[in-house]
């Protein structure tokens, strides 16, 4: 499992509307149902499963990103939007710091092995230096999938 | 320092979701209470920062997996006890 199979192109802003949690998460899950990722009709329960999950612990992990996820039976295959805010969104951060880049991870519901191996992939990424500053200066989806491609063929140190 | 106390434990994944995020947040949390400081040995060898989630999420660490707790500093024995139990103990999940 690489990013460039976790993450859906036609699910990639590049400039959220929104600096607030809440309504990045709606942002998020509607490029998801753009993407065909998930049905229009379960837009109000995704986004309320996340922030439920949210409020249980925030997924801002510190170091400007956070990964707000779902576990849905209607997810047929692990799919994740990406958001990049320039002004920074308060995510209730684990650091207290404002988040720059979002990644919303919508995995099926019982496949924990999948989660497990997709957050694997996400989290190595987001833990080089290089890859998050250069997500978060990302300016066109191209810009980001390429970025995604080159940390997948390990182009990035 | 090498005269540092050390403690280090193998523990298994009990929980059937692994040490997915709410598991590894809690694990971190525990870790950054004690002054030593705590790495996580993984299946294939890779060490990780117990006091980092992003860190402990690299594990991927699935329902199952061994993994070695080990621990440098004063309170070294007191954490690995205390983070080898919350292992074990599935993470109070089934």
């Amino acid at each position: 499992m690489n990013l460039c199979e976790i993450i859906s192109e036609k699910a990639v802003i590049t400039r959220l509307d929104s600096a607030q949690r809440d309504d990045v998460v709606v942002e998020l899950v509607g490029a998801l149902i753009s993407a065909g990722a998930a049905a229009e009709s379960m837009r109000e329960e995704l986004v309320e499963a996340a922030l439920e999950r949210e409020r249980r612990g925030s997924t801002g992990f510190g170091r400007g990103v956070a990964v707000p996820h779902i576990k849905h039976a209607s997810a047929k295959k692990i799919t994740a939007a990406v958001g990049l805010s320039q002004t920074g969104v308060d995510f209730n951060a684990l650091d207290k710091q404002p988040v720059y880049s979002v990644i919303l991870l919508l995995s099926p519901a019982n496949r924990p092995e999948e989660h497990l191996q997709a957050m694997e992939v996400i989290f190595k990424s987001l833990s080089n230096e290089t890859f998050r500053r250069f997500l978060r200066q990302a300016t066109t989806v191209g810009e980001v999938m390429t970025l995604l491609h080159e940390r997948d063929t390990q182009q990035l140190t | 320092m090498a005269d540092e106390p050390t403690a280090a434990a193998t523990v298994t994944i009990r929980n059937r979701l692994g040490l997915h995020a709410r598991p590894a947040t809690a694990f971190a949390q525990i870790a950054q209470k004690h002054s030593s400081r705590v790495f996580i040995v993984g299946p294939s060898g890779e060490e990780v920062d117990g006091k980092s989630i992003m860190e402990i999420l690299m594990l991927g660490a699935t329902q199952g997996a061994e993994l070695v707790i080990r621990a440098r500093g004063g309170d070294a024995r007191h954490a690995v006890d205390e983070l080898a139990r919350l292992v074990e103990d599935g993470f109070g999940e089934d």
